[in-house]
Formats: C-alpha cells, sequence, structure tokens
C-alpha cells in the first residue's frame, strides 16, 4: 500500500488504432467516465508494442500498463493481435518471475464498439493498481544495493 | 574423453592437410590449463595448440556467422568442432540464415560433460596445478601445489552440463564420438519451479540482488549464439534505449528482461550466458523461464533441432493462451 | 512551454476554416517543423489538419493530434484533473512530433474490376450501378441461383406490390449485362493484396449441370426418382427432387445436383436425368474449379438469415408444426409456395381461423438466447402479413402480441394504422410467456399490459417474427477481406454515420444488411451508395499509399526472416546485396520492404530483435518519447 497520499497512479495504455482506440473514443462519447490516470498512446496495431516500451514504461514509473487490441480474429491486419497475444503471455509472465506483481500489466480485446467495455477495463484496472499502490518495487530496481 | 579428444584432433589435422578445409574454429590452450579458448586455426602448423578436453565447454556455433562468410569469400572452408548441445544453437543459425552451410564442415564432436573450475577450487583444492581424467572416466585427479587429489566428475561439471540435453548430435558432416544417448540429464526446470514456488516478494528480491551485480560487461552478450545481431539495440542509438551509463538506472534488469525477450523461442539453452558471467549471475534461470513457459503454453519446442523450424513467437494459434491466463500458471 | 515549442494559440473552433487557417498563418509565420492540434480524436480530423499543414507548405505528416476530447474532457468531470491530463497528453504528442519526419506517400495501381460477395438484392444492385458506370463486377453467389431472401418474399411493404414481379427484372438486367458476369454456387475462398489491387480465388462448385449447356427446360427434375431433399427456397416447408431449379425464374436458370440425395452420385446408380436431359448436360464427373481474379474494390452483400427459432422453446416451434416462423409464412402466402398461395396450416391443410404474431422473438434481447438489436423490419412485415390475411380471408382473427410497434420509414406509420384501423388486426401491447398444444388446439398465454390482464388465446396458427442474423458465411469472408466485424457479426462501417457504407479496411465496402438490419429500400439506397464509392475508387488511375510503413535499415538487419515470417502482407522479401557497412563492404541478405503492400501494422518491428525493422511515424524512438513524456 501507499504511503504517500498525494500518489496517483500512472497508467500508460497502448491502445490499436482500429479497434481499441475507437473504442476509447466511443466511450468518450458516450460520456463513460474512467480515471484520468489512464493517458492513452495510439499504435496502429496491438502487435506493434514491443516490450521495450512495456519495460520503458515501468523504468519511468509507470504503476501500470495495459495493453488493448481488436479481438482474437478481428485484428485489421487479420493476425497481428494473434502474435500480440503470445508475446504479451510471455513477457507478463516473465515479470512475474522477477516480482513485478501481476496486476500491473493487463491485455484486454476491445471493439471500435465495445466503449462501455473500454470504460469498464480502464475503471477496473486503475482500482487494481489503486489497490496495488504505488510502483515501488520497479523504483526499487533502480536503486543498486 | 581423452580417446575422442586424440581422434578428434587427428582428424582437425587430416582434413586440413588433406585440403577439404583451409581453417579449423577449435578451442586453444590457453595461459592455464582451464581456459581454453575459442581459436580459428588457419595452418596445419597452428593445430599444434587445438585442444579438446573437460574444459573445452565454449560452445563455437556463433564464431560461424562471420567465419563460413569468410571461408566462403576465399573460396575455401571451415571446419568447426560441435559438442551435441552446439548443434542446437548451429541449426538455430542456419534457420535464421546466418550461416553459409555450404562453407562450414561440421565435425560432431561426442562430450561427456564439462567441468567448471571455480566448482573444483570450491571444493577446497588450492594451487591447483592441472587436472587429469582418470580411467574410471568419473573421477579426476587434481594436480596442487600440495599434492594431489580426487574428484568427482559430477560434481564439478559447468551448469549447462549438469543439464545436459542429450548426447545427440542434431547436425553434422562426420561423426566422432563414443557417447551413447541417455536422453537428457537432470530438471532443467528445477530452478526456474524454485523461483516459481517463492512469494512474489523473494522473487523480488532474488533478482534484486542477483541483477544487482551486473557490470554490463556484455560477456553473456558476447557468447550467446542468439544474441547474434549485428548491432545490438542496446547499442542503437534510433531505439530509444540506447542510455547506458546511468548509475541509477533500471536499465540493467531491463537489458536482461529484453536481452531473454529477444532470444525467446530462439535460445537453445546452450548455457553460455551463466558460463560467461563473471558476477555469476545465473542467466539461464530468465531462458529457462522462457522456454518453459513456451513449452506450457505452446507445446514443447527446442529450439535448433531442426533447421527451418518456426519460432513460438513467430507463430500462433487462434485458441492460444490469454495473457490473463497466465497469472494462474506462474508463481505466487 | 514545452522544449521546442515556439507558438501556441487556443482557439475553440480549430477544425473550422478560420481555425485551419491559424494553423495555416502560424506554420508561414514561424517557419514551423511540427504542428500539435489538441482537440479531439484523429480518427475524426487528422486528415484534415494534415491537409491544412500540406497547404502551408508542411508536410502532413509533421502534425501530430492529442486527443484531448473524447480521451479527455468529455470523460473526466473533474476540471483541474481533466486539465492536467490534457497537459501530459500535449506533452506526448510534442514528445512525438519533435521526432517525425517528413513522409511522402507512395502510388499503386488499380485494378479497374470489382467483385461482389452475394447475389441478393443488396449485391445485384450494386454490381448493376457499378456494371453502368462501365467497370467490370463479378458477382459470387453461394446459392445456385442470385436473388437471395428478397425472392422468397411474397409481397413488399408498405406497398403490397409484389416481391418477385421487381425483383426479377433486376436479376435479369445482371445477367444481360455485359459488364457483370455471375459466379454462381461459388465461394470466395482466398483474398490477399490491398486497396486497389486485391487478388481473389474463388471456388465454384461443381453443379454436376453443364452451365452453359442446360436449357433449364425442368424434364430431368419430373423424372428425378429422388424427391426428400428439403426445398430450402421454401424454407424446408416442402421436398424438392435431387437436382432442382431453386424456383422458376432462377438466375441462371441452370439445374444443380444435390450431391447429398442424388442416387447416382451416392450409389452410382440411376442415371435417369442424363438419360432424359435433350441438351445433353448433365456431367456427374464434374469438378469443383477455381477462378482466380484481380480486383480494385470488393463489396460486402452477404445479407442475413432469420435466427434459429427452436432456441425459444416456450413458443413450442421445434414440437408444433403450425408455429412458423415469419420468412415460412412468406412461403406459405406466395402463389409459388408448398401451399400454392392458399393460407393452410401446415399440421393437417386446413384452413385457419386464428393467428397470433408474436412480435420481437430474439430481437430486442439481452438474456443471450436472441440478439440485443432491434432487427428492424418485422413489425412492418408482420403489419403487412397481418393485412393480407385480413384482406383475403376476413373470417381470420389475426393477434399481434409486440413489446413497441416500430414504424420509422416514409409510409409505414400509415401502412400500420390500416392494419389496425382498417383491417381490425388486433394489436396487443404485451409479450407471450407460453405457446402450447392442448387437445390438438394451440393455446397462446400472454399479457396485456395496457389492460394489466393474463390473455389466454386458442390460435390455429402462431407466427414468430424471428430476428434476423447476418448470414453466418459473413464472419468468414470479413476475416479473409480483414475487414472489422461487430459483437453480432455485422460489419463495422470505417465510421458509423459519415462512412457507413465503407469498411475501416480500404477498398472494402458495404451493401445490405451484412451492415446493420435493413429494409428492401434501404439496402437498395445502401447498394447503390457502395457502388458510387467503388466507381470513384475504380475511376482512379493510381492511389497513393500510406506512407506510415516499416523500413528496415540494412545497415543492422541480420537477414533472419523473422519479419518476413510474420507480416501478413507478405510485403517483405530478402535480397542478397553487397553493404557498406562504416567502410566495411560485405555481401549481406537483409529485408526490403515493399511499400505497396505493407499495411503498417508494425509486427514486423517487435520480433526484430536488432531494432533495424522500424515503422514509419510509429518509430521505435517516437513511442518511447511518448511514453517518456507521460511519465515525466
Amino acid at each position: 500500500m501507499s504511503v504517500n497520499a498525494d500518489w496517483k497512479p500512472r497508467i500508460v495504455a497502448f491502445c490499436c488504432n482500429w479497434c481499441s482506440y475507437a473504442g476509447a473514443d466511443l466511450a468518450g462519447s458516450s460520456r463513460l467516465a474512467y480515471p484520468a490516470d489512464v493517458k492513452i498512446i495510439r499504435e496502429p496495431c496491438s502487435c506493434r508494442v514491443n516490450p521495450m516500451f512495456i519495460l520503458k514504461a515501468f523504468e519511468r514509473g509507470a504503476d501500470g500498463v495495459i495493453l488493448c487490441g481488436c479481438h482474437p480474429g478481428d485484428c485489421h491486419y487479420s493476425t497481428g493481435n494473434y502474435y500480440t497475444r503470445r508475446r504479451m503471455a510471455l513477457l507478463f509472465s516473465m515479470l512475474d518471475y522477477i516480482g513485478v506483481e501481476r496486476g500491473r500489466t493487463r491485455v484486454e480485446w476491445v471493439s471500435a464498439a465495445e466503449g462501455a467495455k473500454f470504460s469498464r477495463v480502464m475503471n477496473d484496472f486503475v482500482a487494481q493498481i489503486r489497490e496495488l499502490g504505488e510502483n515501488v518495487k520497479v523504483g526499487d530496481l533502480r536503486c543498486k544495493e | 574423453m581423452q580417446r575422442v579428444s586424440e581422434r578428434v584432433i587427428a582428424r582437425a589435422r587430416e582434413l586440413m592437410r588433406e585440403g577439404t578445409v583451409n581453417k579449423v574454429a577449435g578451442w586453444k590452450a590457453g595461459e592455464f590449463f582451464y581456459d581454453c579458448a575459442p581459436y580459428v586455426f588457419e595452418s596445419e602448423e597452428s593445430l599444434k595448440d587445438l585442444v579438446y578436453d573437460r574444459f573445452c565447454a565454449a560452445n563455437l556455433s556463433k564464431y560461424m556467422i562471420k567465419n563460413s562468410v569468410a571461408a566462403g569469400a576465399e573460396g575455401g572452408k571451415v571446419l568447426v568442432l560441435l559438442k551435441p548441445c552446439d548443434t542446437y544453437s548451429f541449426n538455430q543459425l542456419l534457420t535464421e540464415h546466418r550461416i553459409a552451410r555450404e562453407n562450414v564442415y561440421v565435425l560432431g564432436v561426442g562430450c561427456e560433460g564439462m567441468c567448471d573450475i571455480d566448482r573444483i577450487r570450491e571444493k577446497g583444492f588450492k594451487g591447483i596445478t592441472g587436472v587429469d581424467e582418470n580411467a574410471d572416466g568419473k573421477t579426476l585427479t587434481v594436480h596442487t601445489l600440495y599434492g594431489d587429489g580426487e574428484v568427482a566428475i559430477d560434481d564439478v561439471l559447468v551448469n549447462k552440463c549438469e543439464f545436459c540435453k542429450g548426447k545427440a548430435h542434431m547436425i553434422f558432416d562426420e561423426l566422432i564420438s563414443d557417447n551413447e544417448d541417455e536422453g537428457p540429464r537432470g530438471d532443467r526446470f528445477a530452478g526456474v519451479r524454485e523461483l516459481e514456488a517463492m512469494s512474489p516478494a523473494d522473487r523480488f528480491a532474488f533478482w534484486q540482488s542477483e541483477l544487482s551485480k551486473c557490470i554490463r560487461c556484455n560477456a553473456c552478450r558476447n557468447a550467446c549464439p542468439a544474441c547474434s545481431c549485428r548491432k545490438c539495440v542496446f547499442d542503437n542509438d534510433a531505439s530509444g534505449i540506447a542510455s547506458k551509463a546511468n548509475t541509477d538506472s533500471f536499465e540493467e534488469k531491463m537489458f536482461h528482461i529484453i536481452r531473454a525477450f529477444h532470444v525467446a523461442g530462439r535460445c537453445t539453452d546452450c548455457g553460455e550466458c551463466t558460463r560467461v558471467c563473471p558476477q555469476g549471475i545465473p542467466l539461464h534461470l530468465f531462458n529457462r523461464k522462457y522456454i518453459k513457459d513456451i513449452n506450457e503454453f505452446y507445446g514443447e519446442y527446442a529450439a535448433g533441432a531442426e533447421a527451418g523450424q518456426r519460432g513460438p513467437l513467430i507463430n500462433y494459434t487462434v485458441d492460444d493462451i490469454e495473457p490473463a491466463a497466465v497469472s494462474d500458471k506462474g508463481g505466487n | 512551454m514545452q522544449p521546442g515549442v515556439v507558438f501556441a494559440q487556443d482557439y475553440q473552433y480549430m477544425c473550422s476554416e478560420a481555425g485551419q487557417n491559424i494553423i495555416k498563418d502560424a506554420i508561414k509565420t514561424h517557419g514551423l517543423t511540427g504542428v500539435v492540434v489538441c482537440s479531439c480524436s484523429p480518427r475524426m480530423h487528422e486528415a484534415t489538419f494534415r491537409k491544412a499543414a500540406a497547404q502551408a507548405g508542411l508536410n502532413p505528416f509533421m502534425v501530430e493530434i492529442a486527443n484531448i476530447r473524447e480521451h479527455c474532457s468529455w470523460i473526466h468531470k473533474d476540471k483541474e484533473e481533466g486539465t492536467e491530463k490534457a497537459c501530459v497528453l500535449m506533452r506526448a504528442a510534442v514528445a512525438k512530433v519533435t521526432l517525425n519526419a517528413p513522409l511522402k506517400a507512395g502510388e499503386s495501381k488499380v485494378v479497374k474490376r470489382a467483385l461482389v460477395i452475394g447475389g441478393g438484392i443488396a449485391g445485384i444492385q450494386t454490381a448493376l450501378d457499378i456494371a453502368d458506370a462501365g467497370f467490370p463486377v463479378d458477382i459470387v453467389e453461394k446459392n445456385a441461383t442470385i436473388g437471395g431472401r428478397m425472392a422468397q418474399l411474397d409481397k413488399t411493404f408498405p406497398t403490397l406490390d409484389c416481391s418477385s414481379c421487381i425483383l426479377t427484372p433486376k436479376m435479369v438486367e445482371a445477367k444481360a449485362n455485359e459488364n457483370i458476369r455471375l459466379i454462381t454456387y461459388a465461394e470466395v475462398e482466398e483474398v490477399s493484396g490491398f486497396v486497389g489491387s486485391f487478388k481473389a480465388k474463388i471456388r465454384k462448385k461443381a453443379r454436376f449441370v453443364k452451365e452453359d449447356v442446360c436449357t433449364g427446360c425442368g424434364v430431368c427434375m419430373s423424372k428425378c426418382p429422388s424427391k426428400k431433399g428439403l426445398n430450402e427456397f421454401n424454407m424446408g416447408l416442402n421436398n424438392r427432387s435431387a437436382i432442382y431449379i431453386p424456383f422458376a425464374q432462377a438466375i441462371p436458370n441452370v439445374a444443380v445436383i444435390d450431391k447429398e440425395q442424388c442416387i447416382k452420385l451416392k450409389t452410382g446408380k440411376c442415371g435417369l436425368c442424363q438419360k432424359v436431359c435433350t441438351a445433353g448436360a448433365i456431367d456427374y464427373t464434374q469438378q469443383d474449379e477455381f477462378i482466380e481474379e484481380e480486383y480494385g474494390a470488393i463489396v460486402m452483400a452477404t445479407g442475413f438469415r432469420p435466427i434459429d427459432a427452436s432456441k425459444f422453446d416456450e413458443y413450442s416451434y421445434s414440437t408444433c408444426k403450425d408455429v412458423v416462423t415469419s420468412l415460412e409464412l412468406e412461403r406459405i402466402m406466395n402463389a409459388a409456395g408448398p401451399t400454392g398461395g392458399v393460407l393452410l396450416r401446415p399440421s393437417d391443410g386446413k384452413h385457419p381461423h386464428s393467428i397470433v404474431f408474436i412480435q420481437c422473438v430474439g430481437s430486442r434481447d439481452v438474456s443471450g438466447r436472441g440478439k440485443p438489436y432491434c432487427s428492424k423490419i418485422c413489425c412492418m412485415y408482420t403489419a403487412k402479413h397481418a393485412m393480407l390475411i385480413r384482406d383475403k380471408y376476413p373470417d381470420v382473427e389475426v393477434h399481434v402480441f409486440y413489446i413497441d410497434v416500430r414504424t420509422p420509414g416514409k409510409n409505414f406509420d400509415e401502412f400500420y394504422r390500416r392494419a389496425a384501423e382498417q383491417y381490425d388486426v388486433d394489436y396487443i401491447k404485451g409479450q407471450v410467456g407460453k405457446v402450447y398444444e392442448e387437445n390438438g388446439q394451440l393455446v397462446v398465454r400472454g399479457v396485456d399490459l395496457i389492460s394489466n390482464e393474463q390473455i389466454v388465446l386458442n390460435a390455429d396458427m402462431v407466427v414468430l417474427a424471428t430476428a434476423i442474423e447476418p448470414d453466418p458465411t459473413a464472419r468468414k469472408v470479413a476475416n479473409m477481406l480483414t475487414a472489422s466485424i461487430d459483437t453480432n457479426d455485422f460489419i463495422t462501417e470505417a465510421h458509423p454515420k459519415l462512412r457507413p457504407v465503407e469498411s475501416p479496411t480500404a477498398g472494402i465496402f458495404l451493401s445490405g444488411v451484412c451492415q446493420g438490419p435493413k429494409d428492401i429500400p434501404e439496402t437498395v439506397s445502401q447498394a447503390g451508395a457502395a457502388a458510387s464509392k467503388v466507381i470513384g475508387l475504380l475511376a482512379k488511375d493510381k492511389l497513393t499509399t500510406n506512407p506510415c510503413v516499416a523500413h528496415s535499415d540494412e545497415l543492422l538487419c541480420n537477414g533472419c526472416s523473422c519479419c518476413e515470417k510474420v507480416c501478413p502482407y507478405s510485403a517483405i522479401s530478402y535480397e542478397t546485396k553487397l553493404i557498406n557497412d562504416h567502410g566495411v563492404k560485405e555481401t549481406r541478405r537483409v529485408a526490403m520492404v515493399n511499400e505497396a503492400l505493407c499495411q503498417g501494422c508494425g509486427a514486423c518491428t517487435v520480433v526484430c530483435p536488432s531494432g533495424a525493422m522500424d515503422l514509419k511515424g510509429f518509430s521505435n524512438k517516437q513511442i518511447m518519447a511518448e511514453v517518456d513524456a507521460i511519465c515525466l
């Protein structure tokens, strides 16, 4: 749990342009609120998200990273999110293995029509990150013993 | 091992003499008996320094990237000595079009396990001047300034040999081996499982303590046959992550996670990273975690078992496991 | 101000002409090398602002949008928090734009031929319009004839004119048009390529009848001894022969053999149709054929089907023969249908005296059994059915249970009122809980919400206005075309309001119910709209390609082929060439990206361990800079 009362989670959301970014747009135009802690980065496809970006976010102090793409089978580029799924399954498992809480990383499939889901997912993820508190672990990792 | 050794050295000379090859990639005796280093011999005369003994753990397949191309340019062929486990790396490099196969003569060499000088020292030997393999093939006589002693080979194997993948060569042009394939030795994922069973906090403490030792010497990167990029992404300014020399950075961890990720599905578990690390960081625990996950999520896969395989990260099935389900698979 | 920012301006309507002028003036006055617009979603106006920048002499790809409306002001009620986030989003966009590089769009060819998948009224109308503009077009229809669902309808609302009387001339026209090629009894198997130059492989299933020889005389049908096949055209209400012509006005008017039913094909014995065919059209050895063709544009017109009513046990559809779906009733009412157009109930062929219609069977259903959406056409066709029955058989009592009656359309409400007022159709607001058989009598139990009473009605027939759903082939076709699809399997539009006939995938257009429920006039107008989009595309000689494509740095490339393996467009190939790596000359195998094929997904960039493969417009460095700026 966080000791810093002013702490607000920093959450990076990578969204594919065709489904999830549009889903986020729909959440916006439907006024389906979620916390301002979520900042979205637009990608052409979830498969553009390099594990380096995620680690970079953690290195810079992000408390959670979420990656959203089209539902498997619906990828605008037909197969991109299948690769995403494998990459992230392995990367997140590895982060868990080095002791970074599993709850800080997530993949969600959100279509362009799922504004409500986008909002729900973000609310849920932020709540989960708040529960986990500040990402002190990766912060600690930055200080050598 | 000695009998194989003699035959290997004799055959290398012969191939060089008769002109089948004009270079030999092997191991050269170093200043000390245990520091046999990879070396490319360019003349029959120089082959007097070729050794093949219990301290020739280095995997030579990576050296074929440059040497196979160079040999082709010179119109010759290079002979490479590959132990069973090294052949996986060689195949993986073939899959990735990194080796000009036609310019390489692969001499598969039998292996009974390589020894780790540090583990011998840990047995209490000081001032070691040499070791000899005993006729039983199971023990070593250790000569020291203070007299001789004996040690069981099984107790002083390098990590990769403790978990030997098997004695079968995956690729060769010619084979000199007395080995019978006994299959894999030991449970190579035991170490990974042990970590998975720990609490996240303990795992974290473990890695924090291990990775804090990293001095970014890049020995792991240099020895790894999968880590064979012409230019590493960490040295590439355009990648956006080439920010070295930050003393208070997450970069070491990032480096090792990314390095392991980049070789995931391509790593043959040759164990060179751990073997060469001057800080003794058990880097293989990263790679084996990925291998174990890949095996569990997508089915058994051995990189380099044959050339031309499609690796698990450049492949998919429509009903692959969801990343969300992974938390149930890992530790905690 | 952020580092690098030299000019900032607040304006309420940046996308207006005046707003765009502010941007253009600023570019010229301050010699800007990049522009960030903090506004609505880039999916809305990125193109507008890029164009404005280009008009002011700045490369259009030096413009980035910070989405502070949909992703910020519209969802964050706390003003301070929202403003703070808007600043972060702006900072990220500025960080990105400083790393942007000018990009230039490439060019690609346009194959001047269109493919229409589906030969119902939507596909026919689209094809006719494209053909009229002078472009060749192929219709691929999975059934043995074109015509689709509309061919099965008896009358159409609100005019009550005969469906086939208005459809069949269009079918004939499609057949006669020399720019149209009909490929019936065929399915698209593979599609590759991209807008302007798709390549499709079409499987033309074996009919076992030579299409160019058969005269459609129908003798084979009468002689065929196997008559147990369910007549699909009549919704399985009667049987047909194994060799058959789907219906009298079928186009092409050519027989087809159902190989599951044909005795000759199953046992080798029979061959009667071959003997009686004077034209010599029967060929039992016929094999599936493949047609490969290039197209500049593809139209999806895959249509719909009624959902399976047997999921709704409470209406006893599977157990009582006299409980029918509306489409079955269409066939019963039709002169070419199983009863010759006489209203007879299926169980005993007797004249019914009381009919109950149940609306919204599986529509507006959030229980998960049915569909959450309104199927749109059912209120109107039920009014039509009720009216026609009351008109022809005044002795029949007609009751309609409804949730709401929805009649938004020209002359629709008038039509409904005629049914209720002039024809005395009994409209009951309420739902039916159960339909069951008791002593050979159908009993309908429902509720009248207006009088708040339970109602029990005896009925001779019950008609279910079943929801419609996209044809099951739609998903497969959409996946093949990489067209996105929604949770109900309807094809997603590029924009629900402004680009309703285009898929987000360039070069793929939508016609008819595959996009969403609609009636015939709507389908026809959408078909025309899709055609005009296709014509607009085919009229171009060249297309400009997306410049945000992958690019390989040959000095960094390992030549490992990983990128090639994950590319969905086969846009990456390898070349062995002499590379000068800082003075070291070496022959290397390096990746090359075909910019006309690359669609810019970025899958290759992540499998490239050295980072040689990068994506223009979304480079590693740009995204890292965004991450940096957000996590500052």
